[in-house]
């Protein structure tokens, strides 16, 4: 399928007020999103993600700068125009719990149906599609006050799949969402993009998902900068690290994901018969506060640990060697070495 | 299990034919008695043995009877609609203080022009005068809520401003009086309780051709109300440009508060039960079929009020504002202690 710049920044700032009174919130920010790809935006509270994507939307003007949509510039549309090219999925208390998910995914019609909101035959096979399509058809006479989050999430969705908007914006579709709708969503919104080749582009607080399903990442750090790129290079360059400003937490490039910073001094030398185990013998040591050096390193540590089996360790300190038989007396001895 | 749109039918099917019940009675019942056949007869122009009836369901009963069904509409399709754009289960003409705007002017239309409220002395300068100072006052209060609604997010709090608002009109009110003729307060405490007797049957095609343009003009309104069901950015988002919404919202609620409260005085609760009651019965907070209904419902309701005010026959008319509190309070009660059940608050 062709990929094309559906939504293009160029020094583009964002901010509130007008003149003198005006609040930058971003500066000169560069950025373009491309259809069939969907982009994770990603920023610590505060950082702005919620202004940018309202700016997008255009729902709240730019201070400066230029933003094409569709290669035309964004201040050009009329909100009905704008309304069939890009569609929104909001935070948004709503009063639309009388209403069925039908009833609730039609109202995405709007733009396309008459002066009374009649649908047509036409628009009543999009509805029924989309609803499939989210996996809600059988809620679909169901009210939107007696669906769980994720199944709101959901239906939200499939009334932007029936806007018929070539870009979707989603201010954290995932949050409040247990890890099943979590995954399921994304999964949804991913099949989106690929499937529909539409640009979808949501900020999310939730690392592991973005890390896995986004073609590409737009990270807000601390420093009020916005860096664009495909999700691994981003994280290869190390700018996932900088995402976040306190000392407090790291990012683990291994895993790819954020750990609390707490490097203990006492060193141990840990040898694990496989990877897993290993694993989780680490996380035990580094929570006690112990500093994991590998067996192979080369530094002599006072404490060496070895690992066979959950059932069988061997603690060696000082010249003398102790057989661990459980989990639960490892974490006693390290209490007491700490 | 029954679907939305038969649900919706039966509804109407039930509403007319209660309305038209409660339509017959308010015909055949008041403080003179006529028999049934006599009231049919006059109705149809032909001759009755006593002009005295004829005159008294002529001048009397029927523009009661058409004037209250108006009313109960107009305000039950305003509630509603304040209901659904303040984002606000508890919002009416009332509560908000439109009611009290509406008030104000026309306290300021009677009580500076002389004190004149009796029925038969308006003259149509003097009735569209009454009407333009309600619908000034209306307009007035409903902008400044309208502007409040941009500085306050909470709705409560929105409320609450909104019962300020009917406090200073009612201290200008006072203040209006203090300054009045006895007759000119007598008239306008009398106007304040509530009637549905105050339209003559000369001013009644005006009256009606005002209310049936507000409720015209609110059926135009349905697809963008549905819309902000969403809210305002997703309504945006759906191509509705919601400042003018909003000013279309503002100039026909404030039409039909003001045109009932000029004949009327400010009637309460209509505008804040009736549409939780049709909500209720028709189980959705889709405009489409909500809003006829609550216009159906508001003038059964409303018909029903009079019958109860006309019920103590020749002692006179009960005040309006003393019936429906009595019917309207239990609905908000309910609705409020069930909230958590009932699912369009959530």
């Amino acid at each position: 399928m062709e990929r094309r710049t559906v939504l293009e920044g160029i020094r583009l700032t964002t901010g509130y007020g007008k003149g003198r009174r005006a609040a930058e919130v971003h500066t000169s920010l560069n950025f373009s999103l491309r259809s069939g790809e969907l982009t994770c935006l990603l920023g610590c509270n505060g950082a702005g993600k919620s202004t940018l994507l309202r700016t997008l939307a255009g729902m709240q003007p730019p201070l400066s700068g230029r933003l094409n949509v569709m290669g035309r510039a964004s201040d050009c549309y009329s909100g009905h125009e704008r309304s069939k090219t890009i569609g929104v999925v909001l935070t948004d208390r709503m009063q639309a719990g009388g209403l069925t998910v039908y009833e609730l995914v039609a109202l995405g019609r709007q733009p396309y149906t008459g002066f009374f909101g009649r649908l047509s035959r036409s628009d009543k096979g999009l509805i029924t599609r989309a609803l499939h399509d989210v996996g809600m058809e059988h809620k679909s006479r169901c009210y939107v006050a007696e669906l769980s989050d994720g199944e709101r999430q959901k239906a939200m969705i499939a009334k932007v799949l029936v806007q018929e908007c070539p870009l979707i914006l989603l201010d954290e579709p995932t949050a409040f969402l247990d890890v099943e709708s979590r995954i399921e969503v994304m999964k949804l919104l991913r099949r989106l993009a690929t499937k529909e080749n539409k640009a979808v582009l949501l900020s999310t607080h939730d690392t592991d998902q973005a890390l896995a399903m986004a073609d590409r990442l737009w990270l807000m750090t601390q420093e009020r900068e916005m860096v664009c790129g495909v999700t691994e290079e981003l994280v290869l360059s190390g700018w996932m690290d900088k995402l976040f400003g306190g000392d407090s937490i790291r990012f683990d490039r291994m895993r790819g994901v954020y750990a609390p910073d707490n490097d203990g001094r006492q060193a141990v030398s840990l040898t694990a018969t496989d990877e897993t185990l290993r694993y989780w013998v680490q996380n035990l040591l580094v929570r006690k506060g112990f500093r994991v050096v590998l067996s192979n390193e080369g530094i002599v540590s006072a404490i060496s640990l070895t690992v066979n089996s959950g059932q069988n360790m061997s603690l060696r300190q000082g010249g003398e060697t102790e057989i661990v038989r459980s989990f639960d007396e490892l974490s006693e001895m390290l209490d007491v070495m700490v | 299990m029954i679907t939305g749109d038969r649900k919706g039918r039966i509804c109407v099917g039930v509403l007319v034919v209660v309305m038209l019940c409660l339509a017959a009675a308010n015909l055949l019942l008041g403080s003179v008695d006529v028999p049934a056949e006599a009231v049919w007869r006059a109705l149809a122009g032909r001759g009755v043995e006593n002009e005295v009836w004829t005159f008294i369901v002529w001048e009397s009963r029927l523009p009661l009877c058409v004037t209250a069904w108006c009313c109960g509409a107009a305000l039950a399709v305003c509630g509603l609609m304040l209901q659904t754009a303040f984002n606000n289960p508890l919002a009416d003409p009332s509560i908000l203080g439109i009611s009290s705007g509406a008030s104000v002017g026309v306290a300021l239309v009677i009580l500076t022009g002389g004190g004149t409220l009796a029925a038969g002395a308006f003259t149509l300068s003097g009735f569209l005068a009454v009407v333009a100072g309600a619908f000034a006052g209306a307009v007035l209060v409903m902008g400044v809520i309208l502007f409040l609604s941009t500085l306050i997010r909470s709705s409560v709090m929105l409320l609450i401003a909104g019962i300020m608002m009917g406090y200073v009109a009612s201290s200008a009110i006072s203040l209006l009086n203090f300054f009045s003729t006895a007759e000119g307060v007598h008239s306008y405490v009398v106007w304040g309780m509530g009637n549905f007797g105050g339209v003559s049957l000369d001013q009644l095609p005006w009256f009606a051709a005002l209310v049936c343009v507000g409720l015209l003009l609110s059926v135009l309104l349905i697809k963008p109300l549905n819309a902000l069901l969403l809210g305002e950015r997703y309504a945006e988002n759906l191509g509705v440009n919601v400042r003018l919404t909003r000013g279309l919202l503002l100039l026909v609620a404030g039409l039909l508060t003001a045109v009932v409260t000029a004949f009327c005085g400010p009637v309460s609760f209509i505008g804040l039960a009736v549409p939780h009651v049709a909500r209720l019965m028709l189980g959705t907070s889709n405009h489409n079929s909500l809003l006829p209904v609550t216009m159906l419902c508001g003038g059964t309701v409303a018909l029903f009020c009079n019958l109860v005010c006309i019920l103590p026959g020749e002692e006179g008319l009960l005040p309006l504002n003393a019936v429906t509190p009595v019917l309207g309070a239990p609905v908000i009660i309910y609705v409020i202690v069930n909230q958590r059940r009932i699912q369009y608050f959530n």
